[in-house]
């Protein structure tokens, strides 16, 4: 052998890799030491043995499958993680490279192994830390929902002689608790509150602060039904709980009591009136006229000791509808374009004498299609309809 | 929503050959795409109007149409195939299916008889597990062991290539970027589908197949070994059987003009 094939013959047989040739259906020709050296394998043991016989079963699917039509496809392979099973049953950890000279007969084929042990060990870590930081923000966004949902009436009440619809729509995908809130109870008979309002920020604290905002409207309607007094107690309730936790939180809310007319005079008109505290103020859609704002602005829950609150009566005819809704309506965005009031007023022009489902519905659709199906903030929207 | 997309874009249909030539639908099978039959094709591209598509997760269908409730089973796949099969108001075809697409033709023949006349199952397995009797091959163990290699072999995927290998037609085609992607999936996608096609047991079904049946066996499959294809032979009533040269589980790629010798004399048998 000359200088050169010495050379040759020592890369080959003890090259830092492992060196395997095979040939029709991947049996194998050559091996090198170095592969031999490393797995425990004899040279005569794995000539003729089809090279799928050093890997693990799963492996040698995945050779079928994946290996076999690459190399065949684009005539090599890089990269592919292989587990090698040695004669005394351990298992190597390599990574494999392979190509075939094109045209060659199907399993001829050139291979290199590197040990990876220490390797795939990491990537196996990462592989771990994925999935559970994976199976982590699933239960998140489980949590977030079913506590979103328990923000919210399972379902609305019947309110004698009106419409009452409501749309609730989370923000992005709604992984997260959103401070949009409404509800509708009976307080007496025939006296009815509703609410719609949002507060400050996302997640457990909005969530907090969201669910004390709720029941304690439940607790203060049972004795006092005046919009203006249930926003000035809930303010109160408010501050002492900034108070308690030092966290500022602040809510907007939309209220409004609904007195029905007495069973002894049905379709008489419902006695309406409407409180506001930092909300946007809701639209009287009525026929004939373009859709006007109602209400006086207050001061928002939880940044002031004596806030300016007025509750002010609504005349609901017969087809007007009082549509009332958070800032993720007027404020989705589109780039730098914001929805806004004159949009809304648009479209409820357009849905001047559709019911009070239709209505909501149709605000929603059109504030998601401004914002191609992806709302930036959440959106809540309730609808009273007199028919 | 689903019903609401077109096949076409979703499965990545592409035709070609006469357009009033009788229908030979491809289907690729675990791994891999349409790409599968690439050199098998061209034999029948004169005569026949001839269909590719990719199943959703696989080559360039549309990811997002990936519901892993409908791909749960192979029955989301069959759906697919019978949408795809009217949606294109194909009549008469003939399903061509490798590897699990065998099976899936097979549920798509007895699901819808009016759309196939014929059905070609190349490396066919009913059940891959062995059990009660029966061999398929593998062991539960084989199988987990499976999963573990495509888990160590998806590394090298990253959301960022996701667009690109969705098929945006605004970038350019394969760069080097993409090498392996003809046989790349999302991982999880990847990982169902895997379990999907080696724990289904479709061995009742093969008696529901009421068309002329070809089964391709190829020698040293380690995926469908003989005896599986003989359980499938015998197991459809009037199947044909022919044993391929071809080694190993892809006809298709490592042998494809004997492949498609079989499939055309099956084709001419028929008439079609």
């Amino acid at each position: 052998m000359t200088a050169a094939g010495a050379d040759w013959a020592d890369l080959y047989q003890h090259a830092p890799c492992g060196l395997i040739s095979t040939g029709p259906g991947g049996r194998i020709a050559t091996v090198n030491d170095t592969f031999l050296d490393w797995t425990g394998h004899r040279r005569e043991d794995l000539a003729g043995a089809r090279f799928t016989t050093v890997v693990t079963t799963g492996d040698r699917i995945y050779f079928q499958t994946h290996v076999v039509p690459l190399l065949r496809m684009q005539g090599s392979v890089r990269e592919i993680a292989i587990t090698l099973v040695c004669p005394d049953g351990r298992r190597l950890s390599a990574l494999l490279n392979a190509s075939m000279a094109e045209g060659a007969p199907d399993g001829v084929a050139r291979i290199a192994v590197f040990p990876a042990g220490d390797r795939r060990a990491y990537e196996r870590e990462l592989l771990a830390a994925r999935r559970r930081a994976e199976d982590s923000d699933a239960r998140a966004s489980q949590l977030a929902r079913t506590l979103q949902a328990s923000l919210l009436p399972p379902a609305l009440p019947e309110i004698a002689g009106l419409e009452l619809a409501a749309v609730y729509r989370p923000a992005g995908r709604g992984d997260e608790v959103g401070g949009d809130f409404y509800d509708a109870f009976e307080s007496a008979p025939g006296d009815w509150t509703v609410i719609l309002g949002d507060v400050c920020g996302k997640g457990a604290a909005a969530a907090a602060i969201t669910s004390l905002v709720r029941h304690t409207t439940r607790a203060i309607a049972a004795r006092a039904r005046d919009p203006r007094t249930i926003l000035t107690a809930l303010n109160r309730v408010v501050l002492g709980e900034q108070s308690r936790t030092q966290a500022l939180c602040f809510s907007t809310l939309a209220c409004v009591r609904i007195v029905t007319a007495p069973p002894s005079r049905p379709g008489a008109a419902p006695r309406i009136s409407v409180g506001l505290a930092g909300h946007p103020f809701p639209y009287l859609v009525r026929d004939g006229s373009a859709p006007a704002p109602v209400g006086r602005r207050g001061t928002l829950l939880g940044v002031a000791a004596a806030p300016w609150l007025r509750a002010v009566p609504v005349a609901l005819d017969p087809g007007d509808a009082l549509v009332l809704y958070t800032d993720g309506v007027t404020e989705a965005r589109n780039g730098h374009d914001f929805w806004g009031e004159k949009r809304l007023e648009d479209l409820l022009t357009t849905l001047r004498g559709q019911d009070a489902a239709t209505i909501a519905q149709g605000i929603t659709d059109a504030v998601l299609g401004f914002q191609h199906g992806n709302a930036s903030d959440d959106i809540a929207i309730v609808v009273l309809r007199r028919p | 929503m689903l019903g609401r997309v077109s096949t076409v874009r979703r499965n990545n249909v592409n035709l070609s050959g006469p357009a009033d030539g009788r229908p030979l639908v491809f289907a690729h099978g675990f791994g891999c795409d349409q790409n599968m039959w690439r050199d098998v094709v061209p034999a029948f591209e004169a005569d026949h109007r001839i269909v590719l598509f990719d199943h959703v997760g696989a080559g360039k269908s549309d990811l997002s149409a990936y519901d892993p409730v409908r791909y749960g089973s192979l029955g989301g796949y069959t759906d697919d195939v019978v949408e795809l099969t009217r949606e294109l108001g194909l009549t008469g075809a003939v399903f061509v299916g490798h590897s699990v697409s065998a099976m899936i033709g097979a549920l798509a023949v007895a699901q819808a008889p009016e759309l196939f006349d014929g059905l070609v199952m190349v490396g066919p397995s009913p059940r891959y597990i062995d059990g009660d009797g029966y061999t398929g091959g593998f062991s539960q163990a084989d199988i987990d062991e499976l999963l573990l290699s495509l888990d160590s072999n998806y590394l090298g995927w990253s959301a960022a290539m996701a667009p690109a290998i969705m098929g945006n037609p605004g970038r350019p085609e394969l760069g080097e970027e993409l090498t392996n992607s003809f046989c790349r999936t999302d991982p999880a996608i990847a990982s169902q589908f895997a379990r999907v096609t080696f724990l289904s047991d479709n061995r009742d079904d093969l008696a529901k197949v009421g068309v002329p049946t070809l089964i391709l066996q190829c020698s040293e499959d380690l995926i469908a070994p003989d005896v599986v294809g003989e359980y499938v032979h015998h197991a459809i009533p009037g199947s044909e059987f022919v044993r391929l040269d071809a080694t190993g589980h892809c006809p298709n790629l490592s042998a494809p003009a004997e492949t498609a010798a079989a499939i055309g004399a099956f084709l001419a048998g028929h008439g079609w």
